[in-house]
């Protein structure tokens, strides 16, 4: 079972939103997941209605417990993983470099180090997360059962992850080739799923596809798909034929018999039919589109989970919600 | 225009698309704002729109997706502007389009600023050949240097630039000068040092603490890492004075009165949360923002019928069928479903002479049988068209659901920034690959409905 889960997608699917659902559904029965966000944009801190994220990891939900209510849930602690602080820790942890590094701050190396030197910066965001996998207590114990990664879009997740590889061609010998190297095998193990979020739309289905490739061609391993924000279809290519066939009249008294007005020609119920027509053709449209890529998907063959579009947007309640349907189709 | 103006809702000035793109003085449009929110497509819309209104532009894309890209004829990477087909020339204009290979134009500035032998122990170096495949910033970089480029070609008489899926929106505007502070920094030169002066007879320059820190950088790197970044750093040595002036060039080139920029946005509370950033920072940078496009805005044609009442209406119509399956079976109507809520709403309804007048003591009536209104015309109304009137009705509501859940996220935006003028675009049922449905986004941007508009104006 993969202790690390990176949650991918393209901008605009909810990656994040899913990561911090996962993050609460894994923590199940006194379970304890870290989640962790590498991008420096607090979307954790806004999803769960606190203050900014310190790179510190704190406590930050305490995760439902199961509905019958028999299995006790865990905890979710956070982290915002900023380069340039991990680059100072990792120099004071392993060469206890606390002047030198300073130093080297006050130099720019570390600005070199952590925006411009080809791979570092993620080096340093990966070497993190899988520092967090691989943690253990005094009693040997992993400290946290799962790590949940908010990580960058699909369309940079492989050279994002498979970076070590390059920067451990790179640096051939030394500390940073062999922090390299161990990142990688952690990345390259069954410990790591990395999971794509999409919606049922052409592009983001597209990448999702890209995406599974490049990350197999890579050797990384690919966990699920989860279909995010899935609408129900409330009208189907069935419905729109009884309208063709001249159900009009029919469909006018009907409206004005639940009290919308003059079923006649040019009365207000006989108004609405036209656009409610029009709207009822472009869901089907929709509808139809989201089969197909629906089929798309599922033609990749791994595991697909869908998580239901929230009317009102993601607030809190929301996102145990998600947590709950993503724990009800079984394990990620 | 919006000096008075105490509500939030509409407040906010149209953005005047074919004003914008038809002004001679526009040169450069960059298009910007968070991940899947239809950047690309936008600029490719924006590019066929100006040249079909007469203008020369070219389109500088980073990463369409590839249907797209193939509809405008540039699927091969060449890091050329490619003249697209099937634009209506008619008015004067032509459309370009190019993608960006961010190692080709690194390449090229490293061929152009180089003499040969420096130029091939550049491109050879494996510090550089890294650093150019795109690691972070470089995107960014290489994207605002074409810009550059393109525009001292002065070929094109409108740039359309899309900017990179940064992980955040902003990082185009930092990497140039990110790259020019480095180049300044002391650490370059800490870096050169060995490599430059050479032996020991030049480390009697370098004082204690910077041999000490070269000390540090080799057992960090490793020795070969480090050599390499020298070798590079000193084989690039001559050019960094062209980096820096081309990096101050690009970002007056973006705060000039020829550029706008466009921010784009959906209407969701994490993208309009980014434009609004986004526009904050363009501000503070004195860049000159000409609007925000809003795209995918749903409308109804029915607007005036809200979510409740259709969902009221609905669940009158589903009752009644209940009722009369009840009654066809026989069985007594006990329970005491009616349709009060539907006929409680109607009163502000035109009424067109045939609805039952007494809503206001429709929660009063027993149960069981339809009123009396009702009733003429339940036997006509056959069940299906029953059930598709109640479909077409909680379709209604949901649409009526997102339309204020739309409204309410933009108008929390214009509140924020009421001097931002906004292009709302429809959303379109399916995705755009092709010429046509360019054609058609640009019409939905220069339209620019407002609340009170209809959507379904193009069919």
């Amino acid at each position: 079972m993969s202790r690390l889960h990176v949650v991918s997608g393209k901008g605009g699917t909810g990656k994040t939103t899913v990561a911090a659902a996962l993050a609460l559904a894994l923590a199940t029965e006194g379970r304890r997941t870290l989640l962790v966000e590498v991008e420096g944009r607090q979307g954790i801190a806004q999803l769960f209605e606190t203050e900014a994220l310190p790179y510190e990891e704190r406590k930050i939900a305490v995760a439902p417990a199961s509905d019958s209510g028999r299995r006790a849930g865990g905890e979710v602690h956070a982290l915002a993983i900023d380069a340039e602080r991990a680059l100072l820790d990792y120099l004071q942890m392993f060469y206890k470099l606390g002047s030198a590094g300073r130093a080297l701050k006050k130099l720019g190396a570390i600005d070199f180090a952590t925006t411009i030197a080809p791979g570092l910066r993620d080096v340093l965001l990966t070497g993190k997360a899988c520092e967090a996998v691989r943690r253990k207590d005094k009693n040997g114990r992993f400290v946290y059962d799962a790590v949940v990664m908010d990580a960058p879009p699909t369309g940079r997740i492989t050279r994002f992850l498979n970076v070590n590889d390059e920067v451990a061609g790179l640096a051939k010998i030394g500390p940073i080739h062999n922090q390299a190297q161990a990142v990688m095998r952690v990345l390259k193990s069954p410990e790591t799923a990395v999971h794509l979020v999409t919606l049922l739309e052409e592009m983001p289905v597209q990448e999702t596809a890209d995406g599974v490739e490049e990350l197999r061609a890579a050797g990384i391993p690919v966990g699920g798909i989860v279909i995010n924000m899935t609408r129900p279809a409330l009208l189907d290519n069935g419905d729109l034929d009884i309208a063709a066939r001249g159900a009009r009249t029919g469909v006018a008294k009907a409206l004005s018999q639940a009290g919308l007005g003059g079923a006649r020609r040019g009365g207000l119920a006989d108004r609405l039919i036209d656009p409610l027509l029009e709207q009822a053709r472009e869901h089907a449209e929709r509808v139809e589109l989201e089969r197909a890529e629906h089929a798309e998907l599922t033609a990749i063959g791994l595991p697909t989970y869908e998580l239901e579009l929230l009317p009102e947007g993601v607030d809190l309640a929301g996102l145990y919600h998600l947590a709950r349907d993503l724990r009800k189709q079984g394990p990620i | 225009m919006t000096a008075d103006n105490t509500t939030l809702d509409a407040s906010a000035p149209r953005l005047e698309v074919d004003t914008l793109l038809d002004d001679p003085h526009t040169r450069i449009v960059v298009c910007c704002g968070s991940g899947g929110v239809g950047k690309t497509t936008t600029a490719a819309a924006l590019g066929v729109r100006a040249a079909e209104r007469g203008r020369r532009v070219v389109v500088l894309t980073i990463d369409p997706a590839r249907r797209l890209a193939q509809s405008m004829g540039i699927s091969e990477l060449d890091n050329v502007p490619r003249q697209v087909k099937g634009v209506d020339e008619s008015a004067g204009g032509e459309l370009h389009a190019m993608m960006l290979d961010m190692k080709r134009t690194f390449d090229e500035i490293v061929e152009g600023h180089a003499d040969a032998d420096r130029a091939r122990a550049i491109l050879e170096n494996p510090f550089y050949q890294s650093l150019s495949a795109g690691f972070a910033g470089t995107q960014e970089y290489m994207a605002m240097e074409k810009l550059g480029q393109l525009r001292a070609n002065d070929e094109w008489d409108l740039i359309i630039v899309d900017t990179p899926p940064s992980r955040s929106a902003l990082d185009f505007l930092d990497a140039p000068k990110r790259l020019g502070s480095f180049l300044d920094g002391k650490f370059i030169r800490v870096l050169m040092a060995p490599a430059k002066v050479g032996g020991r007879a030049g480390m009697k320059f370098l004082n204690v603490g910077m041999s000490m820190m070269t000390g540090t950088l080799s057992k960090l790197m490793g020795g070969q890492l480090l050599r390499d970044v020298q070798t590079f750093v000193a084989a690039m040595d001559t050019m960094f004075g062209g980096f820096r002036t081309r990096a101050d060039a690009t970002y007056r080139l973006l705060q000039a009165p020829g550029t706008a920029f466009l921010v784009v946005a959906a209407p969701e509370r994490d993208a309009l949360r980014e434009a609004a950033y986004f526009v904050e920072r363009l501000a503070a940078e004195q860049m000159p923002l000409a609007g925000l496009v809003l795209n995918r805005v749903h409308g109804s044609g029915a607007s005036q019928l809200s979510a409740e009442r259709a969902l009221a209406a609905a669940e009158a119509l589903t009752d009644q069928r209940a009722e009369d399956t009840h009654a066809d079976a026989g069985t007594d109507a006990g329970d005491d479903t009616d349709a009060p809520a539907a006929a409680r709403a109607e009163n502000n309804l035109e009424t067109g002479g045939i609805v039952d007048l007494d809503g206001g003591k429709a929660g009063s009536r027993t149960a069981g049988g339809p009123s009396p209104a009702a009733a003429e015309h339940v036997t006509p109304t056959s069940a299906s068209a029953a059930q598709l009137a109640a479909g077409l009705l909680r379709l209604h509501a949901e649409r009526m659901q997102v339309l204020a859940r739309e409204r309410r996220t933009r108008d929390r935006f214009t509140a924020l920034h009421p001097e931002v003028p906004v292009a709302q675009v429809a959303a379109l049922p399916g995705d755009v690959h092709d010429l046509a449905g360019l054609r058609a986004i640009g019409d939905r941007l220069a339209l620019n409905l407002t609340e009170t508009d209809d959507t379904d104006t193009d069919d």
